[in-house]
């Protein structure tokens, strides 16, 4: 079967929605995206932390509302979005090649945009020495299978990498009662935003060690131990250094790697770092074959990946009419703060530059903030500072089914724990909707703090 | 009364699954008990994937005889029970005069051995046959093969049990005795009996036959690490290439192997240790293994590996010895009915045929062998959706919509293919037991696409709860439990 159409997007991830919506916002007639997973989103269904959408909505969102907001909005628009479609090859004249237990289908496109995203690096391509046993995941593997599978896969575990999904994995442990003992870091600062280190790592007293690595992993069938040995200027080991952790699951961060299996298909150029080469227009070295979002270069937020995926959207309609094309800014994306925060300073999380905010006492205020909204956090920050709690509540008779659920307005940093412990003991019935109200926690301050679900059946 | 089997085989590596399935054609009762949950998780499970031709081995050696034999039957053997084989044939590949001396003595011992086809080349045709591989000259051995060795074993073993043959898996022999002529095995599943016991324990003979009093044996630990490259890595290479091997070294030399699946590996390094199964990999050797790599192959890249495994060689030469010992294959004078295999190391994978023939006939002194008229020799394996037409997938698809739901991406494997893997005739459920069989969870991403989905098969379709899957059996449980 052979379907003809304006523009294909290859990957429902926040890039590819939001493609297929600009596409069909600057007018193109039929826009179909293939996603391979049962549900559009990607990667955001299984990130049910918050800090979506600041930039491109101003709210504080966790993923799977982001998901929501941009799936609607694509629907919304027209977007024909098919899922459970695998796409396996494309052609240089456009033409893609889809995989479902429907059959095969083929599509032929004016105009194609790649969305593929990205995949981990293993412990297989940083060849960790040791032996092999149960228990070593990459950090996006245990979030699926925590948040998506009902899965824990460990009670001590080892963090090797700080990177942003890494972090955000340590608190996620940490808010399920596991005891995360040592994030590892090979380089002298971590590799996650600044935010990422100061709320998910510092505030539950997680111990980060840089210039630090796992030189050996022991255990034979099951992990045992890991070994951490300090790392010298050069990134050698220190000898001596060695120390031995007991844990039952070592989890990588250790980077992510653009996903171009599609793109090779067609032969598309790549850069050393797998990415897709493209011009300035997101445009890949075939004509009418664009690249957004992680495919093209691995971003550290999801606003930016939309707002890249509308640029190759429009980029992909002007290309068909013949109109010249935007120019995307590759420094954009690149402003926020990364590794420590400061010392003695407030890393605020209004956005995501993270500002590093100070008290001054000669000038009675505020220093670092980009903006006033800064200085608001700041205030907040010192007299009670709040956090949202995001995490999962089983739904009652349904096996492995999960629904993610966060604050409706934050609690005191204090409390975080303490909900979240509560938050473990409680199940929801399979009826309840996205937004419905699950828990009221009564705080210390005695206010009444909603918890709801984030994304519905 | 406990059934009393003609034969117990103890262990299913290749050796023991060859020699089951050389048995199950007779009129005989046979039993193979296996440590491990499931076939090839030993030292056969972790080679190079390589048919020999026999070059190497000493002349008038039972590992020279065997090997050549073995490489000659190897094919049809692999048409019969499906097994994926490719001869690729290999180069040996000289770096220096010394080299290209010792090249003529290796051709004379594989002449003198029986092997055919061999062949100096210059420079000039090693480049034209393995453009990339570095080298003044080498040998071409026409013979030479690769072949999945997985499914070598998984095919054996599934022939043999059509044909009549028990597989007890999990079920480490302890305490053995011979009662009455009687052997009585202790397991963890039990007492088995038999009046023939075949020690093909590979890492553990020596123990083995220690537990029946022969104890004149001592297994020395070799391991030799390997690295997976991607398959993307497979267009430098398609044909193993090889050193000139160094005297004494106890292995072949670090070369490249291209795998049947389209990976490159590169490997095994040699090292004697004490442990038999610290599987671990070092360092020093990573470094090692990839440098020698390299100046095979100046093309790879540090970024094209995407794993690496480590295989023990059940050694006889103890360390200040090296080299190799040849193969023990014999019924113990002072234990009647007993056969060890011992230093069954390679080219044990590619002998393995002579060697269950050998052990047939050594059976057949005593017992009567008498052929089976329903002896099927024939052995199906499943669908490889990623190697068929598209007009044949369409069908597939049409016929079970789950061969059009692709669970791993990287290899292109699909949701009907991992649940006949799941559902396999050795009742093997381990994650490593899947992926040996439907070639998920091997590519460039490591499972982390797949790993969760096929998982989640287990839980939902299969009923097995997260905490008892395991990754290779018994204590590899890998997770702890549900979150809620």
């Amino acid at each position: 079967m052979m379907r003809r159409c304006d523009v294909l997007i290859v990957g429902g991830g926040p890039g590819g929605l939001a493609a297929a919506c600009a596409a069909k916002k600057s007018g193109a007639e039929t826009v179909i995206l293939l996603e391979r997973d049962s549900q559009a989103g990607g990667i955001l269904n299984q990130c049910i932390h918050d800090g979506f959408g600041l930039i491109r909505y101003q709210q504080v969102l966790t993923g799977p509302e982001y998901a929501d907001r941009a799936i609607k909005e694509a629907e919304d628009m027209g977007v024909e979005i098919l899922t459970s479609r695998h796409v396996v090859k494309m052609s240089a004249d456009r033409r893609v090649t889809s995989y479902s237990s429907e059959g095969i289908e083929e599509y032929d496109a004016k105009a194609v945009i790649l969305a593929t995203g990205c995949r981990e690096r293993t412990r297989g391509n940083i060849s960790i020495p040791g032996s092999r046993p149960a228990g070593v995941f990459t950090a996006g593997v245990a979030q699926n299978l925590m948040n998506l599978h009902n899965i824990m896969i460990g009670r001590r575990i080892v963090i090797l990498g700080s990177g942003d999904i890494g972090l955000i994995m340590a608190r996620r442990f940490t808010l399920e009662g596991a005891k995360v003992l040592a994030i590892a870091e090979i380089m002298p600062e971590p590799t996650g935003l600044a935010r990422n280190v100061s709320q998910c790592v510092s505030e539950f007293g997680i111990p980060l060690y840089v210039r630090t690595t796992v030189s050996d992993i022991i255990g034979k069938r099951k992990l045992e131990a890991v070994e951490l040995s300090d790392l010298d200027e050069r990134g050698k080991i220190v000898p001596g250094s060695a120390r031995r952790v007991e844990c039952d699951a070592l989890v990588l961060s250790v980077g992510l790697i653009p996903e171009n299996e599609v793109a090779q298909t067609a032969n598309i150029r790549l850069l050393s770092n797998h990415a897709v080469d493209t011009d300035k227009h997101l445009q890949t070295c075939i004509e009418g074959v664009f690249s957004c979002g992680n495919c093209r270069r691995v971003m550290d937020l999801a606003d930016y990946v939309s707002e890249q995926g509308e640029m190759a959207g429009r980029n992909a309609v002007r290309f068909l009419k013949g109109d010249p094309m935007e120019v995307w800014d590759e420094e954009k994306s690149n402003c926020m703060k990364k590794g420590f925060p400061e010392r003695d300073t407030i890393t605020c999380t209004v956005c995501p530059n993270g500002c590093q905010i100070k008290w001054d006492e000669n000038s009675r205020s505020y220093l670092g903030n980009a903006c006033p909204r800064g200085m608001v956090f700041a205030e907040q920050e010192r007299s009670d500072p709040k956090r949202n709690v995001t995490t999962t509540v089983p739904v009652k008779g349904e096996r492995q089914s999960l629904r993610p659920v966060r604050t409706k307005t934050p609690v005191s940093r204090d409390e975080v724990l303490q909900l979240a412990e509560k938050l473990r003991t409680i199940s929801i019935l399979p009826s309840v909707k996205s937004g419905e109200t699950v828990f009221t926690y009564r705080s210390r301050a005695g206010e009444d703090i909603s918890v709801i679900t984030t994304a519905g059946q | 009364m406990e059934q009393i089997y003609d034969v117990v085989i103890i262990g299913a590596g290749a050796v023991g699954c060859t020699i089951a399935r050389e048995l199950s054609r007779y009129c005989l009762s046979i039993l193979v008990l296996e440590k491990e949950c499931d076939v090839a998780y030993g030292t056969s499970g972790r080679m190079s994937g390589v048919v020999h031709a026999g070059f190497n081995n000493k002349p008038g050696t039972l590992m020279a005889k065997f090997c050549v034999e073995g490489n000659r039957q190897f094919e049809s053997r692999c048409r019969e029970l499906d097994i994926p084989y490719k001869k690729t044939g290999k180069v040996l590949v000289a770096f220096d005069d010394d080299d290209m001396n010792a090249l003529e003595g290796i051709k004379a011992r594989g002449e003198e051995n029986g092997c055919e086809g061999l062949r100096i080349i210059d420079a000039e045709e090693i480049h034209g046959i393995a453009p990339g591989v570095g080298g003044i000259g080498g040998m071409l051995s026409p013979n030479t093969a690769i072949f999945d060795p997985f499914t070598y074993c998984i095919a054996h073993a599934e022939n043999a049990v059509e044909n009549g043959v028990e597989f007890v898996f999990d079920s480490e022999a302890t305490a053995m005795e011979k009662k009455g002529g009687i052997f009585c095995v202790n397991t963890r599943k039990g007492l088995f009996y038999a009046r023939f016991l075949v020690n093909s324990a590979g890492l553990y003979s020596d123990k083995i036959s220690a537990m029946l009093g022969i104890t004149k044996y001592t297994i020395f630990p070799c391991r030799g690490e390997y690295f997976i490259l991607d398959k993307v890595a497979d267009k430098l290479l398609d044909i193993p290439a090889y050193p000139v091997p160094k005297p004494g070294i106890g292995g072949l030399g670090v070369h490249l192997t291209p795998t049947i699946e389209g990976n490159l590996i590169i490997g095994p390094s040699a090292e004697y240790l004490e442990d038999r199964e610290d599987y671990a990999a070092t360092p020093e050797i990573m470094d090692k293994l990839f440098a020698e790599a390299k100046a095979l192959l100046p093309a790879i890249e540090r970024t094209h590996i995407i794993g690496n495994y480590c295989g023990i060689r059940p050694k006889q030469a103890p360390p200040e010895e090296g080299g190799f010992r040849d193969f023990v294959i014999r019924e113990e004078e002072e234990c009647p009915g007993l056969i060890n295999l011992i230093g069954i190391e390679s080219p044990g994978f590619t002998a393995a045929g002579p060697i269950a023939g050998m052990v047939r006939d050594l059976l057949g002194r005593h017992l009567k062998l008498e052929k089976k008229n329903h002896f099927n020799p024939i052995r199906k394996g499943k669908v490889r959706f990623r190697e068929l037409p598209q007009e044949e997938q369409e069908k597939l698809i049409a016929a079970d919509p789950e061969y059009g739901e692709i669970i791993c991406r990287c290899q292109t494997v699909t949701k009907r293919e991992i649940r006949d893997a799941i559902e396999n005739m050795l009742g093997a459920r381990s994650l490593s037991s899947i992926k040996y069989r439907a070639w998920c969870m091997t590519g460039r991403c490591n499972g982390g696409y797949c790993m969760s989905r096929i998982v989640d098969m287990l839980v939902n379709d299969y009923h097995i709860p997260a905490d008892e899957i395991t990754y290779r059996g018994r204590g590899s449980e890998m997770f702890s439990g549900e979150v809620k």
